[in-house]
């Protein structure tokens, strides 16, 4: 396929820590097409941003990137394994500054509070593009205009204090867009904002990312971002992608038990039931004590059971389960002779765990 | 529930079921630990802490049991032994392991200098004991007993592990009993300061507004002007005629007087966050009285910090006492404290010939070191998220 | 920024007045009236220039007066440069203060250049190599330091040189220097003397702030801002030297600030050692035999000296930190 721009093969982030070893990212395997705004969607703790921050390799010991590939297609046929980079190397600084960029989910701790906006955006810009001092500040003012912030001409000398919660984040995407960058990666973007703020932002984004022709990774937890934002979703869970395809597609067909639990805790405005809202059961394993066989097995309610448990000894692969979805689950899977496991989660199997 | 119902299921889901009782069993034990044990759990992680508690509970010990630990009276003169260098202790003899002894010092006078030579005499050899006889004195000034922990077999002999000072005093003797001074006037210092600290810390925090912009200024005043020419000129001006135990008083009073900030502003801080804290208001809405929140609620919740920093400032103090009492203002004979060995060692020439008269102040360092890493395991236990 | 230093200044005269009157509080401490005592011992030598004087200081510092005339007479006096009257050296105080003063606030200089010269970059390298053998050998140097009084370490200086290289290095100038009128020449010997000064006082600053510095850089080395500079392609060096070290270096800052009373501490004891001639031995002396209108103007000046510091640290932390700035 020729509008691919980045291609993830099998990443592996781990954490050497005192007391063990933390898999954040454990064999991702993800394409992102050029132009197309995709969301990695998962709990707390899943490895999104970890995954999000190996593709710029701006992980910092003790995490380190183990294994895999992450393919960057510069232009159609121009192919770079961007982990052939170190992570120090000027290659790699090149391309997290000029080629991609990140923005964060707290404006005001990813600014430096000590310095202003204005000599932000224009470090990037002069690092990368050896614009001169002054052209540098007029296209900073120039791109503050464009993200919205008023009176850009003054603005560009505040401190990031004196800025509003959306106004930072309008500054901290004015210096991620600064560069033109092909990749934006989003790492919860709209969390710290209030909803209305939230709204807005995201218009930016989209907004900027029609004029620009960027790609999008958003990384987010809110299924609402999702549904405003995305073209493809990913679901992760335990440093895993476990569903992955079109976000309509996912929304109304998904096919993991993971993603229709995640589904089914949105409360929904048209229930006027006063039902429990229906949550996952359980809490995300312990990041040392990550459970054998498929890592959801824990939690799963349509875990299969007979069938020498296959569940909570032999990990699921991805599958294709539609034209363009896949998911990585026993249900879609059925091993050896093709016999399937229980049915399509139209009756749950004996949820043993949390069920009450 | 507990296992054994689940018996028709596979044997691994029970194991695993099991394993998920015990660890709520633990979460709920960590839950219900009390703060201190939870404290203490986090301390003992701390080696380098756990270490200096060590340390530092040796020297409590040898402070309150000094007589014994001392081999002689600290203000025993033995115009024979002026400036005796410390004797070695042997533990091999003729390549075997035996009995520690001493060889025995053997004394001329210079004629110019007028100043004692000494050298060994290899044959006197003194066995050397635990548990000995020797002078007596009163245990912990009650229990009349001559027991003494170490020294020479037959009690006429003197051994100086570290030496003697000008007047032939033992040194090992008169650290020990120094060791009772500097860290009780340490102590004490503190105390005063805790007082002080807690009372105008907590009004501060607590009432806040002009009160405490009154109260922060004065911190700021004192927190910016140097400490020792105040101590000094605050120190010369106690009497020379007052008894010994006075001066320790005075001494301690004025220590403190200037070293309550550090206090007041950790009390204050702890306050401000405290005031703000969910528990409080629950305690305020459901009509605590002040009083009842401030010692009901609030203090229990930062003691452990109180004593953290508590334990930072007792090592200022120490070195503080040590250095008025170097400069002859603070404490005097016949009180020994670490300052007032040092005194002696004041001059480069004395330093020269008599080397040993240093030691004091490496166990100052010591004290201070370890206060140090205590304070900061305490602190890190107390506090694992500051 | 103007509108904080006006208001940092303002600040500043109501210590000076606490700072006069705990000075005044010192000299009025010893027991008896101190002037009586010169005047019994005047009659006794049959001194009768002194007996004058006495009567004239009686006149001037209104000792038969209520308190707070004697203490505004006294203040009044120091704001004019009178300081009072050396019952010992039978001088002015002022006359006493000046090239001792001035050397003294030289040697506080000195040292703070040191401190600063020393713990910036020991404290950048322990933090960036956290948990290596050159962290905790600057951590070890530092606690040793830190633990180490400093008239233990003056001693111990001294006897080295005293012992391995023979020479003497009490004071501030050779001999030959000793009274000389400043000139290039001494002002290079001035400096040769200086460094152990510096380096004995210095010391226990300097593992304080490494400690401060290092923490401090700990925290901010992995702070959000730390990360987004790093994915915008800085390379690590540079932006640990952009971002958190000029971030860390506030609280660093305000540290001079709170290391500056200590130091003055640490000079005032160092100098007594090393016999330097500065204000130290002078206000020790002074102490001893209750010269009290020379030991309060001592710590007097002192007090000021330290607080100046204090202030000038003050707002150079507003200079290099907008959030207070605009507060």
């Amino acid at each position: 396929m020729n509008d691919l721009l980045l291609e993830i093969e099998d990443l592996k982030t781990h954490f050497f820590l005192d007391d063990g070893v933390v898999k954040a990212v454990d064999g991702v395997s993800l394409q992102v097409r050029r132009g197309r705004t995709l969301a990695i969607v998962g709990e707390s703790g899943c490895g999104k941003s970890i995954m999000a921050r190996s593709i710029l390799q701006i992980v910092t010991p003790p995490g380190k990137i183990v294994g895999g590939r992450i393919c960057y297609h510069r232009a159609p046929g121009d192919v770079v394994n961007l982990l052939d980079y170190q992570r120090k190397s000027r290659e790699m600084r090149a391309f997290r500054g000029r080629e991609a960029a990140m923005i964060f989910q707290e404006p005001m701790a990813a600014l430096s509070p000590v310095h202003t906006i204005g000599s932000q955006i224009v470090e990037r810009l002069r690092l990368h593009s050896g614009a001169s001092r002054r052209e540098a500040r007029a296209l900073a003012v120039e791109m503050l205009h464009r993200v919205g912030i008023p009176h850009p001409a003054q603005r560009v000398d505040a401190y990031p204090h004196q800025l509003s919660g959306g106004m930072r984040q309008r500054a901290m995407i004015a210096m991620a867009l600064i560069c033109r960058p092909a990749l934006l990666i989003a790492d919860e973007p709209t969390t710290a904002l209030d909803v209305t703020t939230q709204a807005q932002i995201l218009e930016l984004i989209r907004q900027l990312q029609a004029e620009l022709g960027m790609t999008v990774v958003i990384i987010t937890h809110d299924l609402g971002v999702v549904a405003e934002i995305a073209d493809e979703v990913a679901v992760m869970y335990l440093g895993q992608i476990v569903e992955h395809g079109p976000v309509d597609a996912i929304f109304h067909h998904p096919q993991h038990p993971y993603t229709r639990g995640l589904l089914r805790s949105i409360p929904r405005i048209e229930d006027v039931t006063r039902a429990r809202l229906d949550a996952i059961p359980g809490a995300v394993p312990h990041p040392y004590a990550r459970p054998g066989g498929c890592p959801f097995h824990t939690r799963c309610r349509e875990r299969i059971i007979h069938q020498l448990e296959l569940c909570t000894h032999t990990a699921p692969p991805l599958t294709r389960v539609g034209p363009l979805q896949q998911a990585r689950c026993w249900l879609h899977e059925p091993p050896g002779d093709g016999q399937r496991g229980a049915g399509h989660a139209a009756e749950p199997a004996l949820a043993i765990i949390g069920g009450q | 529930m507990s296992a054994s119902h689940l018996g028709t299921l596979p044997k691994h889901i029970q194991d695993e079921l099991a394993a998920l009782e015990r660890e709520e069993a633990s979460e709920r034990a960590v839950a219900t630990a009390s703060q201190w044990r939870l404290m203490w759990w986090r301390f003992r992680k701390h080696s380098l802490a756990m270490v200096s508690l060590g340390v530092l509970a040796t020297l409590f010990l040898v402070a309150i049991f000094a007589e014994f630990v001392a081999p002689y009276n600290p203000m025993a003169v033995h115009a024979t032994r002026t400036y005796a260098p410390p004797q070695v202790i042997y533990l091999i003899e003729h390549g075997r392991l035996t009995w520690p002894f001493t060889y025995g010092l053997k004394s001329t006078v210079e004629v110019e200098t007028m100043r004692r030579v000494y050298t060994l005499d290899y044959s006197q050899r003194i066995e050397l004991g635990l548990f000995v006889r020797g002078e007596p004195y009163r245990l912990l000034g009650v229990i009349p007993t001559d027991l003494r922990l170490f020294g020479t077999r037959d009690g006429t002999q003197l051994i100086s592990v570290l030496g003697s000072d000008r007047l032939g005093r033992d040194l090992f003797s008169r650290m020990v009993h120094a060791t009772r001074i500097s860290l009780s006037i340490g102590l004490a210092a503190v105390a005063l300061s805790l007082v002080l600290g807690v009372t105008l810390g907590g009004i501060s925090g607590y009432f806040g507004g002009r009160v405490d912009m009154l109260i922060q200024r004065l911190i700021e005043f004192i927190d910016a002007i140097p400490s020792l020419p105040l101590w000094m000129g605050l120190s010369a001006a106690i009497p020379l005629t007052w008894p010994p135990l006075w001066v320790y008083f005075a001494i301690t009073l004025v220590l403190s007087l200037l070293g309550w900030t550090g206090m007041a502003r950790v009390v204050r801080g702890r306050f401000l966050a405290l005031r703000e804290e969910d528990f409080v208001m629950a305690a305020r809405v459901s009509g605590s009285s002040e009083r009842r929140i401030i010692f009901r609620h609030m203090l229990p919740s930062f003691v452990s910090h109180i004593i953290a920093s508590l334990t930072l400032t007792i090592p200022g103090r120490i070195l503080g006492e040590t250095s008025l009492s170097f400069l002859g203002l603070g404490l005097k004979e016949p009180i020994i404290s670490y300052g007032v060995l040092l005194q002696d060692a004041q001059n480069v020439r004395t330093v020269a010939t008599a080397p040993w008269l240093i030691t004091p102040a490496l166990v100052v360092m010591l004290i201070v070191i370890a206060y140090n890493f205590l304070g900061d395991g305490l602190r890190d236990a107390a506090d694992p998220y500051a | 920024m103007t509108s904080y230093i006006i208001r940092r200044v303002l600040y500043f005269i109501p210590t000076l007045l606490a700072i006069s009157l705990v000075t005044f509080f010192i000299i009025q401490l010893p027991p008896g009236d101190f002037i009586t005592s010169f005047e019994a011992r005047a009659l006794a030598n049959g001194d009768q220039a002194d007996l004058e004087r006495a009567a004239q200081l009686r006149e001037r510092y209104g000792l038969d007066q209520p308190w707070y005339v004697q203490y505004w007479r006294w203040f009044t006096g120091v704001l004019t440069g009178d300081f009072g009257y050396s019952f010992q050296w039978k001088q002015p105080v002022s006359a006493l203060l000046g090239q001792r003063m001035l050397l003294t606030f030289l040697l506080a200089l000195a040292t703070t250049v040191f401190v600063w010269a020393v713990a910036i970059p020991m404290g950048i390298f322990a933090a960036m190599r956290k948990n290596t053998l050159g962290d905790y050998a600057v951590s070890f140097v530092g606690f040793v330091g830190l633990a180490t009084p400093d008239f233990l370490l003056a001693l111990v200086l001294m006897w080295i040189s005293f012992f391995y290289f023979d020479m003497s290095v009490g004071g501030l100038f050779s001999p030959e220097f000793e009274n000389a009128p400043w000139s290039l020449a001494r002002v290079w010997d001035l400096l040769g003397h200086l460094w152990i000064p510096v380096v004995v006082i210095g010391t226990n600053g300097t593992a304080g702030l490494i400690r401060i510095l290092r923490a401090n850089l700990l925290d901010e080395l992995h702070k959000p801002y730390v990360e987004a500079a790093r994915s915008r392609g800085l390379t690590e060096w540079r932006l640990t030297a952009k971002y958190p070290v000029r971030v860390a270096l506030n609280p660093f800052v305000s540290g001079i600030g709170d290391t500056l009373p200590g130091l003055i501490s640490g000079a005032t004891i160092t100098s007594i050692v090393l016999s330097l001639p500065t204000a130290g031995p002078l206000l020790l002396q002074a102490l001893l035999s209750q010269d009290m209108y020379l030991a309060g103007s001592y710590i007097f000046l002192l007090s000021i000296l330290s607080v100046l510091g204090v202030l000038i640290s003050d707002i150079l932390l507003a200079w290099l930190d907008p959030r207070i700035r605009y507060q």
